[in-house]
């Protein structure tokens, strides 16, 4: 079966993993991997794995793109360099997944809103956050039964998932989520609180989600909701489970749940980075479904003054 | 060999009152603003020089998991600072909660200082929000809290990671109020031997284990110079060290705080104390937090279980330090006390 052509910028943890994903998809080929350290660790993996990689950032990658026939790029880096590594690629014509909080694409929780981003032809999409990957599909699955005035939800995740991009950005990792929780979730407002726990052994990743219904909540419509989407999330992270709840207690609606990692390239624990790129995998097949249907076309972009 | 007090007569401290932010956690956060004013005008008054105004969590702390606040921090730090005539007024940041546009909003109040606080062992997540402290001239504290969770050389290695981003001052906290005193002077005399001299460093107690004012006492002794308590102890657990008994036994060592004595005595008496539901007092669930290193404030949240699922609120704090639970986790508490209500009725099923 034909496969849609793709490039990994950043081989950290997150790339790493990402890449480990797209080598088992039947329809995504990982053919380059970028990075800025000509030693580094996650570059001499790739390599290994028969991928081409390049110690010179996006400007690498750049003159390879059009004769490697690259159409979709995930961007793993930080926030502040996002928006320029997409320039150079949108010119191109390439599709960028962007799995850093800069957010300037339109955000994706894939079972919440992957289908209404298919036909918009946008050449920029945002994963928003592991926090929010993992928390907005139960705000959806509440608010898709009755309105809801505000959602909260705080992830704790393991110190040893999370690499120095996201210590240094908590702020736009914070205010990305929060943002999300309310945009795509369907919350009113929304508001995110990130926990780094160090314990030894690390802890999975718990997210726990509450939701204030305008209304007196439809206890019985919500359970079957949040168990329902539970399900639409395990399709693509089998550890992802409900560990208590959903309880209820006048208008708040409290759903506590864990994830774990597959364990593809960091342990279990790190459900929190597997939720993300196996977020993002699952947005790239989509769109990469359509394009092999003739139904998206990438076009080159012209940058807009 | 030297006394306590001839390492301590003589020494300069800067007293910090945190009736106001920690005391927002035994009061739920329901401080009225008008109850705020008393109390900071009369702690001013009394020469405390800061006083720290914030929801319990900090800035943007106003949730559910962690309560919602009678007033938003602007109202409350715009009304305690117009107030104040020599008082400074603090808050508390916490990354993760707060966002630098509240910190930005909590200058513009009239903040002067500011707490930015992490756990003892994530002190890389401070970077933006100490470097805007300091961008916004504000006096800026690294505040490492659960201190006894790492071992002291670990801890010094996240102490000189705040230094470098720009911390004029660094905490040792005892946010479970589990120190001894030895444990104490060991802290805070690696750091004085690892900052730089200019740097001050500061110690926050909490009274679970009744140690507050020894603690303080043997911070001050290895070289802090900021201490923190709160007007009649008011703060998360059995509270923080009660400021005026801070007060009284640092006058009798000769340590110069600046604070009148018999005023600070008559705030706590006629001021703070006629607000509290409870005093702050050291009960079985307190000593519990002290006694198994729990996060102070999660005593509260322990105690509504006990009544919601009748548990033992001793049981479920005791589960959440075996669970390594930190600063932040309230949501885990009702988690944990669901867990042990399925255990229970698991076990009564199969009996």
């Amino acid at each position: 079966m034909e496969k849609i052509r793709c490039a990994i910028i950043g081989p950290g943890n997150i790339g790493t993993d990402l890449l480990y994903k797209l080598l088992r998809s039947d329809i995504l080929e990982p053919v380059w991997m970028v990075g800025i350290e000509p030693g580094s660790e996650g570059l001499a993996r790739a390599a290994k794995l028969g991928i081409k990689t390049t110690s010179e950032g996006v400007d690498g990658l750049v003159p390879h793109v059009i004769a490697d026939g690259v159409q979709i790029a995930f961007d793993a880096t930080s926030a502040y360099v996002h928006a320029e590594n997409s320039r150079k690629l949108n010119e191109l014509g390439v599709l960028v997944i962007d799995l850093t909080p800069a957010a300037i694409g339109p955000l994706c929780v894939p079972p919440v809103n992957l289908k209404e981003l298919a036909g918009r032809q946008t050449m920029n999409v945002n994963m928003v956050t592991c926090a929010g990957q993992a928390t907005i599909p139960m705000v959806a699955a509440v608010s898709s039964v009755q309105e809801v005035a505000y959602a909260e939800i705080i992830a704790t995740v393991a110190s040893k998932s999370i690499g120095m991009g996201t210590r240094k950005n908590i702020d736009e990792f914070t205010r990305t989520t929060s943002a999300a929780v309310a945009r795509v979730g369907g919350a009113a407002k929304g508001k995110a609180i990130v926990i780094v726990n160090p314990a030894e052994p690390p802890l999975m990743m718990r997210d726990t989600v509450y939701c204030e219904t305008v209304d007196e909540p439809d206890q019985a419509a919500i359970t079957a909701a949040v168990h329902k989407m539970i399900a639409a999330v395990q399709e693509y992270v089998p550890g992802y489970t409900l560990k208590n709840g959903p309880t209820f207690e006048g208008r708040q609606v409290s759903i506590f749940l864990e994830v774990e990692g597959l364990g593809d390239f960091l342990p279990k624990y790190a459900g929190n980075l597997d939720i993300m790129t196996a977020a993002a995998a699952r947005t790239a097949e989509m769109f990469a479904r359509d394009m092999l249907a003739g139904r998206f076309k990438l076009e080159p972009m012209k940058e807009h003054a | 060999m030297m006394s306590l007090e001839d390492k301590v007569r003589g020494r300069k401290v800067k007293l910090h009152d945190m009736c106001l932010r920690d005391g927002m956690h035994s009061m739920r956060h329901q401080i009225s603003v008008e109850q705020m004013i008393n109390i900071a005008s009369g702690l001013d008054d009394a020469g405390v020089p800061l006083i720290q105004v914030t929801h319990g969590d900090g800035l943007g702390g106003s949730s559910l998991s962690y309560g919602r606040s009678l007033h938003s921090d602007a109202e409350y730090i715009t009304a305690v600072a117009k107030n104040v005539r020599k008082a400074k007024i603090s808050v508390l940041h916490v990354p993760g909660i707060g966002t630098l546009d509240e910190l930005r909003m909590a200058a513009d109040c009239g903040a002067s200082c500011v707490h930015v606080a992490a756990h003892c062992t994530e002190a890389d997540v401070t970077e933006q929000h100490i470097g805007l402290g300091r961008e916004l001239g504000l006096d800026t504290v690294g505040f490492l809290m659960m201190a006894h969770m790492t071992p002291p050389e670990a801890f010094l290695v996240q102490a000189l990671l705040m230094e470098g981003y720009g911390a004029q001052t660094i905490y040792c906290v005892d946010s479970a109020g589990y120190m001894l005193p030895d444990e104490v002077t060991t802290r805070i005399t690696g750091l004085r031997a690892a900052l730089k001299p200019e740097t001050g460093i500061g110690f926050h107690a909490h009274h679970n284990l009744g140690m507050g004012v020894a603690n303080s006492l043997a911070a001050v002794a290895a070289g802090a110079n900021r201490i923190d308590g709160s007007a009649a102890g008011l703060g998360a657990g059995a509270g923080n060290t009660p400021l005026e008994l801070m007060v009284a036994v640092g006058d009798r060592l000769g340590i110069d705080t600046g604070v009148d004595l018999f005023k600070l005595m008559d705030v706590a008496e006629d001021r703070v104390l006629p607000i509290m539901p409870k005093p702050p007092r050291a009960d079985r669930d307190s000593i519990t937090l002290g006694f198994a290193g729990v996060y102070s404030t999660f005593l509260y949240k322990a105690k509504e279980a006990e009544r919601k699922y009748g548990l033992s609120a001793r049981d479920i704090l005791l589960e959440l330090g075996r669970k390594r639970m930190i600063g932040g986790q309230e949501d885990m508490i009702e988690d944990t006390a669901l867990s042990m209500v399925k255990a229970r009725e698991l076990a009564a099923s199969e009996a």
